[in-house]
């Protein structure tokens, strides 16, 4: 009972405004201009299949870059003495409290053509090279600004590994790769999953970084549905519809990952 | 100790953005009415605005800063919000759940808003100023007998270059050099679909209205040949863009053109011969307006000489009310870039609102022509499933050998 009236206020939050616009979203998404009940606009959502595994295609680059980059980096943080770790906690926290598109915007100036990056190149007499407006810009966009999502649940999972165990690991005879694979790796499941939603989720829906880093030419699923509600007609009815099949879709690959890691679900929460 | 170090730092930064460069000027407000302005000087008044962004002279860099005088003359408190499109506002508007007391959106919305009934006509005898107001116009087609609207700006698109970068015997008066492959990878383009529609429209020789979808669909195939040679589809990122010599050619408004060309002297303008477009910007009233005597007052204001002045030298767009033009310097008003000659504005052509199957064919061709690289969609589909199943196998294997080790 006590836990219930302690809840009370993120649950009246979260039916406000959770709940409730999602059953706005599935409303718009399955009604017509008119009203009446269609399913005319989930079936129009196919004609941007193409965006749509764009989308996926580049969030799941991201996140595998994002996973590679701060595997090693937790676990050598979590390593690390209490106030050195800290002062690491700093550093990855840092850039977030500058404003997201600030620091996207930061980044077109460094990757234009006559940006910062091309005139240093220009000075050791290589070519301007064409940095931005590709996908490769997106997906740089995408690791710098969400690749402390992935970094702060690994680092959590691995503060609570035993460095006895992995001791005992070493002493009863395995190897390093041994140590990794058989006690390291299985005990930071939880984070590795945590982490992959966070980052994954967000990079799917982004449509500011690809805005801005990649030219409006590489379209990606959040740029669709802003044009549904921004564009010339308004059409709240397909925007919910791509809203809702990409939260189908992304329930769906999230859901078939965590049943890989159902049994550690303690360290789900960072 | 640390931490006290930091909140410093932190402080110190936030002090260094807050100090102004230059403190605004003071507006001259001797000759206006003030009996008219003090009537609800006591009353303990908001209203709320809702303009375009960069839109108002507000202070910044010495000029005059006008919300803060509305205040001080009137005591009505001024609660301004700022969007960036005018679909974005519509957006806003139509969800319902704001209400705002003046609006200043563009031509084709208002003609939109006012079939949709979601704006209040206007009491003029509340607003004598509007005598100021060229009767050019006044009963323009999105308001044929003016009852909702009253000018703030206007303004047209042109073509924009950097003449180090542009072939100086190049013909830039149309809308062909932004197909030119001569500058492949330096050309922007709008990245709003009415803007960018109209460019290609009329370089199809068809109206920036387009009467059917298969015109629409003709401006399609332009707009997807020209992907290939547009660096970016671009907003107000053309400021920077066209300032550090970015790119080579682009189309914006002419306004705005002014303010590129104080950043960079290399930039120059042109009008198309094909015709352009001329947009106005009305300050209307829409139906979810509480205040609407005081935001009578508010647009009454705006079209004082003297505010119109500021605003017009602040954010370089054309003013539509007389007696500013009156105030301005010759320099200005015979700029033939914000203040084109007869013969251009003859050919310039407003945007109206259009049928919805119109509107429809237009989003779906936006959508779709940046975004048939068949190439790249052929290898993702089985590296995305390659990529599925090592993680999948990876995952697993980890998982039997943790149960292994567990019996």
């Amino acid at each position: 009972m006590r836990n219930k009236v302690l809840s009370a206020p993120y649950l009246f939050w979260m039916v406000l405004f959770t709940v409730v616009p999602l059953i706005l979203v599935a409303y718009y998404a399955l009604t017509g201009a008119d009203g009446g009940f269609t399913l005319k606009n989930v079936s129009d959502v196919r004609q941007f299949s193409g965006v749509i595994f764009r989308s996926v295609w580049l969030a799941v680059i991201a996140t595998l870059i994002c996973l590679v980059m701060a595997y090693p980096l937790a676990y050598s943080m979590s390593r690390l003495r209490p106030q050195m770790q800290r002062v690491a906690l700093l550093m990855v926290m840092l850039p977030m409290w500058i404003n997201f598109l600030l620091r996207t915007y930061a980044w077109m100036t460094l990757l234009e053509n006559t940006g910062l990056i091309n005139q240093l190149l220009g000075l050791l007499g290589i070519g301007p090279l064409q940095l931005i407006n590709t996908q490769g810009a997106v997906v740089l966009g995408m690791v710098y600004n969400y690749v402390p999502f992935m970094i702060l649940p690994l680092y959590s999972v691995m503060t609570k590994i035993d460095q006895g165990l992995i001791h005992a690991a070493q002493d009863l005879g395995s190897n390093t790769l041994g140590v990794f694979v058989n006690v390291v790796l299985p005990l930071s499941m939880p984070g590795i999953t945590t982490g992959i939603t966070m980052v994954f989720v967000p990079a799917v829906s982004t449509f500011a970084i690809s805005r801005m880093l990649g030219g409006g030419q590489n379209l990606m699923i959040g740029d669709l549905i802003e044009l549904q509600f921004l564009g010339t007609s308004y059409n709240p009815n397909l925007g919910s519809a791509i809203s809702m099949v990409l939260m189908v879709l992304v329930l769906l690959l999230m859901s078939a990952m965590n049943q890989y890691a159902d049994e550690e679900k303690e360290g789900m929460i960072i | 100790m640390k931490r006290i170090v930091i909140f410093a730092l932190i402080l110190m930064m936030l002090v260094g953005l807050a100090a102004p460069a230059f403190a605004a000027t003071p507006l001259d407000t001797s000759n206006m009415d003030t009996a008219y302005y003090s009537r609800f000087k006591d009353a303990g008044i908001t209203i709320n605005v809702f303009n375009w962004g960069e839109y108002i002279s507000d202070g910044r860099d010495g000029s005059v800063d006008i919300n803060a005088e509305f205040e001080a003359l009137t005591g009505i408190k001024v609660n301004y919000n700022m969007f960036e499109s005018n679909e974005a506002m519509y957006a806003k508007l139509k969800g319902g759940s704001v209400s705002y007391d003046v609006v200043i959106p563009s031509d084709y919305m208002i003609s939109q808003m006012i079939a949709e009934d979601m704006l209040l006509p206007l009491d003029f005898s509340n607003i004598p100023n509007a005598d100021n107001v060229d009767p050019k116009f006044l009963n323009m087609t999105y308001d044929p007998e003016n009852l909702y609207t009253l000018p703030y700006t206007w303004g047209t698109v042109v073509i924009i270059y950097n003449t180090t970068m542009v072939d100086p015997d190049e013909d830039v008066e149309t809308w062909d050099i932004l197909w030119n492959e001569k500058y492949a990878g330096q050309i922007l383009m709008f990245d709003n679909p009415r803007d960018a529609y109209g460019i290609a429209l009329k370089k199809a020789g068809h109206s920036l209205n387009p009467a059917s979808v298969s015109e629409v669909e003709e401006a399609t195939e332009l707009l997807k040949a020209q992907n290939k040679l547009v660096q970016t589809y671009v907003m107000d990122q053309i400021f920077d863009k066209m300032a550090a010599g970015e790119a080579a050619v682009g189309p914006y408004y002419a306004g705005d053109f002014i303010t590129m060309q104080n950043d960079n002297p290399d930039l120059a303008a042109a009008y198309p011969r094909e015709g352009t477009n001329i947009f106005v910007d009305c300050m209307v009233i829409p139906t979810s307006a509480k205040q609407k005597e005081a935001a009578e007052m508010y647009i009454n204001f705006m079209l004082e000489p003297e505010v119109g002045l500021a605003n017009t030298e602040y954010i370089g767009y054309s003013t539509p009310n007389l007696a500013t033009l009156a105030l301005l310097d010759e320099e200005t008003t015979g700029n033939p870039i914000t203040y084109p000659p007869s013969e251009t504005m003859e050919k310039a052509e407003f945007f109206l609102d259009l049928p919805q199957e119109v509107k429809l064919a237009m989003d779906n061709g936006w959508s779709t022509f940046r975004n048939d690289d068949e190439a790249f969609n052929f290898w993702l589909m089985p590296v995305l499933v390659v990529v599925a199943l090592a993680a999948v196998a990876m995952m697993g294997i980890g998982r039997s050998r943790k149960k292994k080790v567990e019996y």
